[in-house]
């Protein structure tokens, strides 16, 4: 078995602001019984990208292109952060201290502690420097159970 | 380089202004003359042929326009009369039922001439076997191409249109190097060659001298490459006597023979002629016919001209590709746009596929146009900055190309609606 893989395939989904993508992007997770861990929208000018986390990144994909959808994988990282006030301040400040550069992010509670997503300019250049500042990041593996429905 | 009439085609600018001045004088002398109705729209319009004293003065004269022409008795309209017609041929009618135009003998004579230049520019000459698939009778196409391939001592296949394979026949049998045809019967004969296991460059046939109906340069690109024929653009209209122009060996632009006519370019919306090197309506005047007038005869096309002296040394000015029909034009806030320049502009971006749409509102006193143009699937990142600066890019390229801004929004592939035929890209939802 490999090392760590602190990777994670977000599915980044091109979509027209309009109602009902985003059901249409929930739906066929649905009917394909995968589940979405995280999930975010940012914003373009009458577009979006919709972005999520699911159990089964692969198969998602496949689905989604098979629907249609203009989707492809991004990496992004994990970070482990408290759950707990002042949570994301120790860690977004840690960050800032590792000089890791964030491009977006987005976060999620997963008891007993929190998740932020992020995605980063250099992702091997940022995993070292978070490593290296003691944080700790996700596995791949936490995102994949085997997952059933 | 051969010329076919380098008397006329190498002629000086100056010498061609006093010959077109001359030959305008004449042909507004003769339609005041002899054509009652060009003669009331002179009249209406309040003036006389003394009038025309200089080529400037053209644009004292009243338009004609496709209705004119369609609506009229002949002998309200020509010329020439009865006895002097020698042909008959009536237009294709795609806008209308069809116009009947006739011919004298010199308007046959100045037809073939004016081809004959054309072909010869082209690169064509005696030794060239010049198949003819545009259609024969009433469409002028298939006797124009025949009356000029014959003058200029080519080899004429009266083929007409049709029975593909027995045209590949003829091409492969006879040797046959150049082809007259719409393009899109161009490309067809190429498939079906493909089809047959024939591989069409390495056929005789060099050279296709293409028109009658709008095409691209992506068109080109393809005859060109895939069959190894080199498409020359053709240019006519069966109201000026057919297919009478060409583009030469250098492929840029479409030779009009200042002796034969003038085009001018105006603008739709008021009739007064756009500047130099702008685009605008095709207004056409045929300075030496006969029997049938055509004087500033607004064609409804689309098109910019180019003064510049070709690389092949002459001065006779050309015509761009036809990119749309006045029509088709939209007004936002007083600059005419078309579809076809939305069109062009997204072209030159490679990240967006070919399908677009044009909304058009009004948000308050003003126009907004909105450009909806797919993103190609490859070309999504999920990076919002990055797809936010290429939608600037888009934004700038389309304002500085249409002197109007228009607000752009990159969609998913596939979610514009696709439309057989003719596209309806626009959608002016303005309740003015």
């Amino acid at each position: 078995m490999n090392g760590p893989d602190y990777k994670i395939k977000q599915l980044s989904i091109f979509s027209e602001n309009k109602p009902g993508r985003i059901a249409a992007v929930a739906k066929a997770m649905k009917e394909e019984c995968i589940n979405i861990l995280a999930f975010s929208i940012a914003e373009g000018a009458g577009y979006g990208v919709i972005r999520v986390i699911v159990d089964s990144p692969v198969r998602a994909l496949e689905r989604l292109q098979r629907d249609g959808f203009v989707v492809r994988f991004t990496d992004v990282l994990a970070v482990e952060m408290a759950d707990r006030p002042g949570g994301l301040y120790d860690l977004t400040e840690m960050l800032s201290e590792a000089g890791v550069n964030i491009e977006y992010a987005y976060g999620y509670r997963n008891e007993p502690f929190a998740v932020l997503i992020i995605r980063v300019e250099d992702t091997d250049e940022g995993m070292k420097k978070i490593l290296a500042h003691g944080a700790k990041l996700l596995d791949v593996k936490h995102f994949q159970p085997d997952a059933g429905c | 380089m051969a010329c076919w009439n380098p008397n006329i085609e190498m002629m000086s600018k100056e010498d061609l202004d006093i010959l077109q001045l001359k030959l305008l004088k004449e042909l507004v002398d003769r339609a005041y003359d002899r054509s009652p109705l060009y003669r009331e729209r002179m009249d209406e319009k309040g003036v006389k042929p003394d009038d025309i004293m200089t080529l400037d003065d053209l644009s004292k004269l009243p338009f004609m326009s496709k209705k004119d022409l369609r609506d009229y008795q002949p002998e309200r309209l020509f010329m020439a009369g009865k006895r002097d017609i020698i042909r008959y041929h009536a237009s294709s009618g795609t806008t209308g039922k069809p116009t009947i135009v006739g011919y004298t003998k010199k308007d046959i004579e100045t037809w073939s001439e004016s081809l004959a230049r054309a072909l010869t520019s082209a690169g064509l000459g005696a030794d060239d076997i010049v198949q003819v698939a545009n259609t024969y009778g009433l469409f002028t196409g298939g006797l124009g191409f025949h009356y000029a391939a014959e003058k200029i001592g080519a080899a004429v296949v009266p083929a007409s249109t049709g029975n593909t394979d027995r045209q590949l026949q003829m091409i492969n049998d006879l040797g046959v190097t150049v082809m007259a045809a719409t393009p899109s019967y161009m490309i067809y004969v190429g498939e079906v060659a493909e089809k047959m296991g024939i591989d069409l460059r390495k056929s005789t046939l060099k050279t296709g001298l293409l028109g009658g109906e709008p095409w691209s340069d992506k068109m080109r690109e393809r005859i060109q490459s895939q069959f190894g024929v080199r498409g020359i653009n053709c240019f006519g209209a069966s109201e000026l006597y057919g297919p009478s122009w060409t583009e030469c060996d250098e492929q840029c632009g479409i030779h009009i023979w200042r002796d034969i006519a003038i085009f001018e370019i105006i603008d739709p919306k008021t009739g007064d002629k756009a500047s130099p090197g702008e685009r605008g309506e095709l207004v056409i005047t045929m300075l030496q016919k006969e029997a049938f007038p055509i004087i500033r005869y607004r064609m409804g096309d689309i098109t910019v001209m180019d003064e510049e002296k070709c690389a092949c040394g002459r001065s006779h000015p050309r015509m761009m590709r036809i990119s749309g029909r006045v029509d088709d034009m939209l007004i936002i806030r007083g600059i005419n746009v078309f579809p076809s320049q939305v069109e062009h502009c997204l072209h030159t971006n490679p990240e967006v596929g070919n399908e677009f749409q044009i909304v058009v509102d009004r948000k308050g006193a003003l126009d907004d146009m909105l450009v909806k143009v797919e993103l190609k699937p490859e070309a999504f990142t999920d990076n919002i900055l990055e797809l936010n600066a290429l939608r600037e890019r888009i934004t700038s390229r389309l304002k500085n190309s249409l002197n109007v801004g228009a607000k752009v929004e990159l969609v998913p592939t596939g979610s514009l609606p696709r439309f057989e035929g003719k596209a309806r890209r626009v959608m002016d939802r303005r309740d003015i």
